[in-house]
């Protein structure tokens, strides 16, 4: 089954994803400030820092939502400079929500349905003459988002409303909705938040599965040590916006400027804990 | 992971198999064809039945194609037009135009024969949908890049500014507006387009690209993440309802044989708005039983004539209070008031 975006590897070692002196202001506030942060294709990176750091805000940034005060994004060696969220998103990158955003009045079928639009073969005027090229195209997606959810254990809520469903199945929905765009790089923001710590362990082996199986680029924002610090290859740390360290799991667990960042703010227990 | 997926797709590809049974025909295609039949049958028995109760099916017909189309923008789409009665208008004196200019030039003073009147028709209806198209287009691109209320402000102007056109466009017969319009508008034109604003609402709701407008509608942001242009989609829910207010607007010409600006006002937009939202936003059975309802309570109100607006807009408040979901939507977790 071909889930991976087909566009071609990137050359002599430009990273998937670039952002150089990248930084987001709101009026007085920078929420993110000349961030330089490169991740290379298939490589699993962990973002953490404390509440309000500008994890999120960076997200928005590589997707589009916000366009950079200063400074520069790249995916595959392609300036994001001006492009829309959804031009953004058809390039390759996808991404999960902080606070979940499932469509209200769209079934769980549906909200892989219609992600799956960005790779449809037919084009929209042909809704209305539905020729037999149509139909075929209809019945692939139909099969496509029947199969992702299958593979994620989401096909018995088929024909649900997808509010209807229990906290962590929303959050897996949330990341097959974002795999059934074909993306390289997947961003998922603290996909963990709110799970008990079974379905925390269920979905590290997950984003594991998709990381390895999908051939994906991840980069990760998570609240919780453990889930980070067992999935992730590399880690980066912000705090008030400002990358304060990056390197392995075991060098940000004893970095003293990330302890201080998280003992600032009390947050040691999520340093030692979880 | 390779054997888990082959399982799953036999086990999968029975069951959409029996999902969708592979016939030559679309489904859709058949209703239509079928309504597009009861509409040609009505029409052939149209001699037996009632004048008065025929006019009742003409506006019912009308008010269909108008609820069903702004719908699809303050429905499915999430918009929030106020405009409608503006792009009915943009049809109405269109197509109106077109067959006043044409019919004494083609046909002279016998009339035409039915054919002929009917060709005729059906391109002047056309004519009217796709000028409401294009000026959807124009009022659509600059606002509904904008967020949410803009859109009620700027169809709000819209309407207006179009009434004060015609009334002061002189070779559109200024306030008077126009008359003589020729009594093109039969029973059949109306339900055969009632069907085709059904059917093409319905299929363009009902297909994966079609999913796009609820998207757009439920959350903005999560839409344009995977890939969905979000204004794109607004500006096509706009066109097209725009079209088919156009085509309303011509079969109202054509059935009133008289137009002035003044009938295409505000309120009109509003009549058109409640239907939409009594039936429940989004639900096209409900909202074409809400225009048949509208249509036919002031009917049924006739005979206490003074009082009749008043026991309207009670019945309207008095629905709205009791089922604000809308009347007709029976969908658990879908209120939208
Ligand atoms: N649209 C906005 N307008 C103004 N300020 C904003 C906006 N979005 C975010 N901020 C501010 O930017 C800062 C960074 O917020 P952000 O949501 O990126 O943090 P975060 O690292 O994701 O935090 P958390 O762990 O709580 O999710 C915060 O101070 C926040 O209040
Ligand atoms: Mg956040």
């Amino acid at each position: 089954m071909e889930i991976q975006n087909p566009k071609s590897k990137i050359q002599n070692g430009e990273p998937l994803l670039r952002l150089a002196g990248a930084s987001i202001r709101f009026g007085g506030l920078t929420a993110v400030c000349e961030v330089d942060l490169s991740v290379a294709e298939g490589e699993l990176v962990g973002l953490i820092g404390p509440n309000g750091a500008g994890k999120t805000t960076l997200f928005n940034l590589v997707t589009g939502v916000y366009q950079p005060t200063s400074g520069t994004a790249a995916f595959a060696g392609r300036p994001l400079a001006g492009l829309r969220p959804h031009r953004i998103a058809a390039l390759g990158i996808a991404r999960t929500f902080q606070n979940i955003r499932l469509f209200a009045s769209l079934s769980v079928l549906d909200h892989v349905r219609v992600a799956c639009n960005l790779h449809r073969a037919t084009s929209p005027a042909q809704t209305l003459v539905r020729l037999a090229a149509f139909r075929a195209d209809e019945a692939a997606i139909l099969r496509r988002a029947e199969e992702l959810l299958e593979m994620f254990n989401l096909l018995r809520f088929r024909d649900q409303p997808a509010r209807s469903l229990p906290y962590g199945d929303q959050r897996r929905l949330e990341i097959v909705r974002a795999l059934a765009t074909r993306p390289r790089l997947l961003l998922l923001d603290e996909p963990a938040a709110g799970m008990n710590p079974a379905e925390k362990l269920a979905l590290c082996a997950l984003i594991r599965q998709i990381h390895t199986q999908f051939g994906l680029t991840i980069l990760l924002v998570e609240h919780s040590m453990k889930v980070v610090m067992g999935l992730c290859q590399r880690v980066a740390v912000l705090d008030h916006g400002i990358k304060i360290a990056e390197g392995s799991p075991a060098e940000i667990q004893n970095d003293p400027k990330v302890i201080e960042a998280y003992l600032g703010e009390n947050h040691q227990a999520s340093l030692t804990h979880h | 992971m390779k054997s888990l997926v082959k399982k799953s797709e036999t086990l999968l590809s029975v069951e959409s198999k029996i999902k969708n049974p592979k016939s030559k025909i679309p489904g859709a295609h058949v209703a239509l064809f079928a309504a597009l039949l009861m509409a040609g049958g009505v029409a052939f028995f149209a001699g037996r039945i009632d004048p008065y109760h025929l006019d009742v099916l003409t506006n019912i017909g009308i008010n269909v194609i108008l609820a069903v189309s702004l719908n699809l923008v303050n429905g499915h789409t999430g918009q929030f037009s106020l405009g409608h009665a503006g792009f009915m208008s943009v049809g109405a004196y269109l197509s109106a135009a077109v067959t006043l200019h044409f019919v004494p030039k083609l046909f002279g003073e016998d009339g035409g024969g039915t054919l002929a009147t009917g060709a005729l028709f059906l391109a002047a209806l056309l004519t009217g949908g796709l000028a409401s198209a294009l000026a959807g287009l124009l009022v659509g691109i600059p606002s509904l890049r904008l967020r949410g209320d803009y859109l009620a402000i700027v169809t709000l102007g819209f309407g207006q500014i179009i009434v004060v056109m015609f009334q002061n466009l002189e070779p559109l017969g200024g306030a008077l507006g126009l008359n003589g319009i020729p009594p093109y508008t039969t029973v059949f034109w109306v339900l055969a387009f009632a069907a085709l604003t059904v059917f093409t609402i319905g299929c363009l709701v009902r297909s994966t690209y079609g999913r796009g407008f609820l998207a757009v509608r439920d959350d903005e942001v999560a839409a344009a993440a995977i890939g969905l242009d979000t204004t794109r989609y607004k500006i096509v829910a706009f066109v097209v309802g725009a079209f088919f207010a156009g085509i309303a607007g011509g079969l109202y010409a054509h059935f009133r044989l008289t137009i002035t600006p003044g009938g295409f006002d505000f309120t009109k937009s509003i009549e058109i708005v409640v239907m939409v939202i009594l039936g429940g936003m989004g639900n096209t059975l409900g909202v074409i039983l809400a225009a048949v309802l509208l249509t036919l309570l002031p009917e049924v109100l006739r005979p206490v004539a003074e009082y009749r607006m008043i026991l309207y807009s009670f019945l309207l408040i008095m629905l709205m209070l009791v089922r604000p979901q809308g009347l007709f939507n029976f969908k658990p977790g879908k209120a939208k008031p």
